[in-house]
């Protein structure tokens, strides 16, 4: 044990130790191989791709980032395009992404901070709501939209009028994601201080006044976990786009980055750097708060 | 109690008409009222796409609707749909190959999770680190990380065969993610990548959870690290393991994602799986209720997986 405690400081060569690190590096390269090989493929031109180890970083004569900007131009092109597929990805996930997590939280304030009896069945339903295949409500929810002809009610209306798919969209990622947020939020109330919020109440605020003046303001670490978390489930969908997107101009990147795989057949060098700049927010918002993220992860499991 | 006085004066009043303001206040003041504005618009948009098109999905099934008919007849509904996935033999294997992606998908991701766990437990220098690569594959989306698989898997010139041949072991290439032999297996491998990271923290915060005078007994009694573990600490991870298969099952049932973009609709008869046949039948061939009968099986097997989970824990109370 106490060799444990000082291992900051001094370095310990028993070869268990040795060989621990060893094992935990070599993970760290299966995990990362997908990635590191993807990457260098994306460097390369097609003779040095087809020529070179897909591990090796590019030679000078083979590196190029010519897959990369074509890439950019086939997913997005220049920022200002609100048609691309980078920024329809954006306009839905990030309304997406707050909606949920905002009705995640009144949901789990009105079942955990009041009680009230029946509210473990009410709460039944969000939690197995999280687990439901999307394939089994699928067929519905396609005619559900094609019912409530979106195209026709946004006709008038600015910004949206093109853009019906998308909200779409939006509205179904937010329902989906009501359970999970509620989840995520309801295990952090439950460890609110109640005496806390009676004494509010005893000062006579309102459910709504406790729930404004003292909980929202402490549901800032969960508000992270909880935007974090559903922002990289709404970009990275694949399925509810294909059902509910037909317009071209409301791709979202996921199946821009499927069509491109599915056209550029051998030009792998040009999908690995698709499959980067679809990641790449992603990516960015998973290194800047892994932590959050894993907590997400973690909320998956109660 | 304090009721008492108004019901009184409203018995006096002569009933009925003063006894309402006393019941609403009473009402008014009970906590599920007071809750309702909270969790209720959320519950029915939620309950509206969730359970509504799931008991939708049902109703679909049981009619006929297929092709360009606009609408399903709801007149003449029948099992007639059930009765033709019996006799299909696509349902038959997309049945097996589900569940084999579900119990082989689910079992290794959880032991490679556990042995991760258990070597990040052992107080490691940039455990931080570690532990954010080991997750970050599950950050990506199946779109991206079937991108990278389809060109690992490369016969070729992908990083599976050519690291094997370097290796000298030239023999065991295959055509992966091709040969029918090895496309569920490859799927399974990949899978195992982007979501072991998860089934690693679930388990972390299990061990975590022990209390480090249960490790010291065990150390104390002179019991071998391998005998402790087995002994001592797996079995307090029974919680941990219960959740996290239950996710992971849930995961392996949205694969779709990953096997569409890796195959398209048709990935063959040794890859095919319930949640590819659904959409296969309703989006490509426009057989409506036959998808929907499909649908139907699917959300019975994660009831299936669910169902008793969730009762467990509300037995145990933590719900």
């Amino acid at each position: 044990m106490s060799t444990r405690e000082v291992a900051g400081v001094e370095v310990d060569l028993s070869p268990s130790r040795v060989a621990l690190y060893g094992v935990l590096a070599a993970m760290v390269a299966f995990y990362l191989a997908p990635l590191e090989s993807g990457l260098m493929t994306a460097l390369k031109t097609n003779d040095a791709f087809f020529g070179s180890s897909p591990f090796a970083p590019p030679a000078p004569a083979g590196f190029t980032l010519a897959p990369l900007f074509e890439a950019w131009a086939r997913l997005q092109g220049p920022l200002t395009n609100l048609n691309g597929a980078l920024v329809n990805s954006l306009f839905m996930a990030v309304p997406a992404t707050v909606l949920s997590a905002f009705l995640g939280s009144v949901a789990a304030y009105g079942l955990t901070n009041l009680e009230w009896r029946g509210q473990t069945a009410v709460l039944f339903l969000f939690v197995a709501g999280m687990f439901v295949p999307y394939q089994s409500v699928l067929v519905p929810l396609t005619r559900f939209w094609s019912v409530v002809g979106l195209p026709g009610l946004l006709a008038g209306v600015p910004l949206l009028a093109d853009r019906a798919g998308l909200v779409a969209l939006t509205v179904t990622h937010t329902a989906y994601g009501i359970p999970i947020c509620t989840v995520l939020f309801r295990a952090y109330y439950a460890t609110l201080d109640e005496s806390m919020l009676e004494a509010a109440r005893l000062d006579g605020a309102s459910a709504a006044g406790v729930y404004t003046k003292i909980v929202l303001p402490l549901s800032v670490p969960i508000f992270a976990v909880t935007l974090i978390y559903q922002f990289t489930q709404i970009w990275n969908d694949l399925l509810f786009a294909l059902v509910l997107v037909s317009q071209p101009s409301n791709e979202v990147v996921t199946i821009a980055l499927n069509k491109l795989q599915g056209s550029m057949v051998s030009q792998f060098n040009l999908q690995m750097a698709g499959a980067f700049v679809a990641a790449l927010p992603t990516l960015v918002v998973y290194v800047l708060f892994g932590e959050q993220f894993a907590k997400g992860v973690a909320g998956e499991t109660q | 109690m304090a009721d008492d006085p108004g019901g009184r004066d409203a018995a006096a009043d002569g009933g009925t008409v003063a006894r309402g303001p006393a019941l609403s206040s009473r009402l008014a003041r009970s906590e599920l009222v007071r809750s309702l504005p909270f969790w209720l618009p959320p519950a029915l948009l939620m309950g509206l796409f969730v359970y509504g098109a799931i008991a939708w999905n049902g109703l679909i099934s049981l009619t006929e609707w297929s092709g360009l008919q606009p609408n399903p007849a709801y007149e003449s509904v029948d099992l007639s749909q059930y009765a033709a996935l019996l006799s299909d033999p696509t349902f038959g294997t997309a049945v097996r190959n589900t569940v084999v992606l579900l119990v082989a998908f689910t079992l290794v991701t959880l032991a490679l999770g556990l042995v991760l766990a258990v070597l990040v437990d052992q107080q490691v220098r940039f455990e931080n680190t570690v532990r954010t690569v080991y997750l970050m594959p599950m950050s990506l989306s199946f779109v991206v990380t079937a991108v990278f698989w389809s060109w690992m898997y490369n016969p070729e010139i992908g990083l599976i065969n050519v690291g094997l041949r370097s290796l000298g072991l030239g023999l065991l290439t295959q055509r992966w993610i091709a040969d029918p032999q090895f496309k569920l297996g490859a799927v399974v491998f990949a899978l195992v990548w982007q979501f072991s990271g998860y089934a690693m923290v679930v388990y972390l915060a299990g061990l975590r959870a022990i209390p480090t005078e249960q490790y010291e007994a065990a150390r104390a009694d002179g019991a071998s690290t391998l005998r402790m573990y087995r002994r001592v600490i797996l079995p307090q991870l029974r919680a941990s393991t219960t959740s996290a298969a239950v996710v992971l099952m849930v995961f392996a049932l949205k694969a779709f994602d990953f096997l569409f973009v890796m195959f398209g609709t048709n990935p063959g008869p040794s890859a095919d799986i319930l949640a590819m046949m659904m959409f296969r039948e309703a989006f490509g061939k426009t057989n409506w209720a036959y998808g929907a009968a499909v649908a139907t099986v699917l959300f019975a097997m994660a009831l299936a997986v669910i169902g008793p989970y969730l009762y467990v824990q509300y037995r145990r109370g933590e719900l």
